[in-house]
């Protein structure tokens, strides 16, 4: 006996599962999408935002003064260069930032560590930590003032203040993350203390504090501005204070974004170095 | 009588204070002869990682102790190997340095170490992978370069916490029949904790099964079937019949903890 129904089914036996390979899922809760669709979404998305910013400005639907165009951002950017400004604000910038950053991580990697595992010394110093993590660096520019002067060290002290007690906290987490089990295997093996700390709790720890890195190196970079708040001759965000007062607006928008890229290349350096270097982080 | 390799005398240890803590071991006593392979088997949480944490020398036991070959255990020592439930491969090294970590301690030189690794990495059948990373292989390979990690320094005792519970039942079939292999060449005594009865009684001279949490050794079972042993040994009817009395023992105080938990509301506890 032929019927309909038992023919179609052998007709769609084949075709069905050509059909299901063919669609992609993009939002399948974790899974990956293609590389290309995932590199458009993030271009096409600032490619939007330069769009609508476009026609607000040339189609003269907001005043230059809260908005200059695109064009003018560049004009700025380009007058800056000329004029060997932008290296002179960049280079000052770029040092305080690595030197502040430096001395945070230079502290916070061994405080963070000790803190991660014995909860003595972090009981210790936890609570005094979450104390100051929560005061407004801002308040604290005219303390610094009182105790650094107004040179560069008053900078670095902004950024360390910035960056230090958020990171070390960071770090600690990292190393807590390590498994139990994994120490217990030192112990079994006859390993001390502090080899378990050098051979197995650091290495096991270190794409996580490399990424504690990269986020806070990011943060270094917001405190920019309050680092050259006050008192200082040159740096990315001086330009954008001094700015302010002549309502420059290109300069501040031209100051944001070019302080945003220098982020976002530290950003990618860090990225890009730590799933070089920790290759073995990733699961199949 | 001979005297025993691993010896427990009236351990008990509970966790937190005495007055707010959790009673988890109560009363143990064991004893495992030289070569033994002996199972320990209870329902979840009755304190069977703990047993073998104290025993590997992880935990302080609050009371009782530990003896291996008449001296008492102080601490972890090389004398015992152990293998956790958990894949504990060191991720950032290859095969060959897991296994080699494992004789850091040794006084070996360069040479002999890689002599001992290679053999040990072939013993557990990963040669050709000594310079994989874990994340590059499965769940049952990596058991077994922890295997072979906890027998390269040669530990006397070898104490093993479910470490075939996350594989599958092919690949733990063949991993039975792996380490039994292992076990009959190298003749070291193994304390092996499951929950798998098929498991228990298929490596083991004795099986011991625990009550419910705070745990105590409930009840032993020797296992008088010949080696070695093969996959077919499972059907027999000497086998079978076992296996029922074993699951009816477990099945008795899994129904009380569950009782317990349920403030006495379940049928049948105790039984
Ligand atoms: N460090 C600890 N602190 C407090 N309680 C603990 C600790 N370790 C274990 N326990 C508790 O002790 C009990 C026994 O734990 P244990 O891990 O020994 O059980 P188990 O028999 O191995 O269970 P499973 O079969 O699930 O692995 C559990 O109730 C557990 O919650
Ligand atoms: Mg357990």
């Amino acid at each position: 006996m032929e019927t309909s129904p038992a023919r179609d089914l052998e007709f769609e036996g084949p075709a069905s599962p050509v059909r299901r390979r063919n669609r992609v899922k993009l939002l399948a809760l974790r899974e990956d999408i293609p590389r290309s669709v995932y590199l458009l979404a993030g271009t096409g998305f600032i490619a939007a935002v330069l769009v609508a910013w476009s026609i607000a400005t040339y189609g003269g639907y907001i005043s230059d003064l809260f908005l200059p165009t695109p064009t003018a951002i560049i004009d700025e950017g380009v007058r800056q260069y000329e004029r060997g400004i932008l290296v002179q604000d960049a280079r000052a910038s770029i040092y305080r930032i690595v030197v502040g950053w430096f001395i945070a991580t230079l502290c916070a990697v061994p405080i963070g560590v000790l803190m991660g595992n014995f909860k003595l010394i972090e009981g210790l110093l936890e609570p005094f930590i979450d104390l100051v993590r929560y005061m407004p660096v801002v308040a604290l520019v005219p303390l610094t003032i009182l105790w650094a002067g107004i040179g560069d060290e008053q900078k670095f002290l902004i950024l360390f203040i910035g960056t230090f007690f958020q990171e070390v906290l960071l770090i600690m987490d990292n190393v807590k993350t390590v498994p139990h089990d994994l120490i217990r295997v030192g112990y079994t093996l006859g390993l001390s203390r502090f080899e378990i700390l050098r051979d197995i709790i650091l290495p096991a720890s270190l794409p996580g504090v490399w990424d504690t890195f990269r986020i806070t190196l990011g943060w270094t970079w917001t405190y920019l501005v309050v680092a050259e708040l006050v008192a200082a001759r040159d740096g990315l965000g001086r330009r954008i204070m001094e700015a302010q007062r002549y309502l420059a607006t290109e300069q501040i928008i031209f100051g944001i974004i070019f302080i945003g890229f220098l982020g976002l290349v530290t950003d990618y350096f860090f990225k890009i170095t730590g799933t070089y270097l920790f290759k073995w982080t990733k699961e199949r | 009588m001979e005297q025993s390799k691993v010896a427990v005398r009236r351990l008990s240890h509970w966790f937190g204070t005495p007055r707010s803590g959790l009673m988890v071991l109560d009363d143990v006593s064991l004893s495992l002869a030289q070569n033994e392979f002996v199972s320990v088997v209870g329902t979840s949480g009755c304190g069977k990682s703990t047993l073998l944490n104290i025993i590997a020398g992880l935990i302080d036991p609050v009371a009782g102790d530990v003896l291996v070959d008449g001296g008492p255990v102080t601490g972890p020592g090389r004398d015992r190997g152990v293998v956790f439930q958990t894949y504990t491969l060191f991720p950032w090294m290859p095969v060959r340095k897991n296994v080699e970590f494992a004789l850091k301690k040794s006084g070996f030189t360069k040479k002999e170490k890689q002599a001992l690794v290679a053999h040990y990495i072939e013993t557990v059948g990963l040669k050709g992978f000594e310079n994989a990373y874990p994340n590059q292989l499965s769940g049952g390979m990596r058991q077994r370069v922890a295997i072979a990690r906890a027998l390269v320094y040669n530990p006397a005792v070898l104490l093993m916490d479910e470490p075939f519970g996350a594989l599958d039942a092919q690949t733990r079939g063949m991993m039975q029949e792996l380490l039994l292999r292992v076990w009959e060449e190298h003749r070291i005594t193994v304390m092996f904790i499951t929950h798998d009865v098929d498991e228990a009684i298929f490596m083991s001279d004795r099986v011991l099964v625990m009550t419910a949490r705070p745990g105590k050794i409930k009840q032993e079972f020797a296992v008088d079937l010949p080696r070695p042993r093969r996959y077919e040994i499972m059907t027999s009817p000497e086998f079978v019949a076992l296996k029922h009395a074993i699951v009816e023992t477990i099945r008795e105080e899994t129904l009380k903890s569950m009782a317990l938990v349920n403030g006495g509301m379940l049928p049948g506890a105790g039984g």
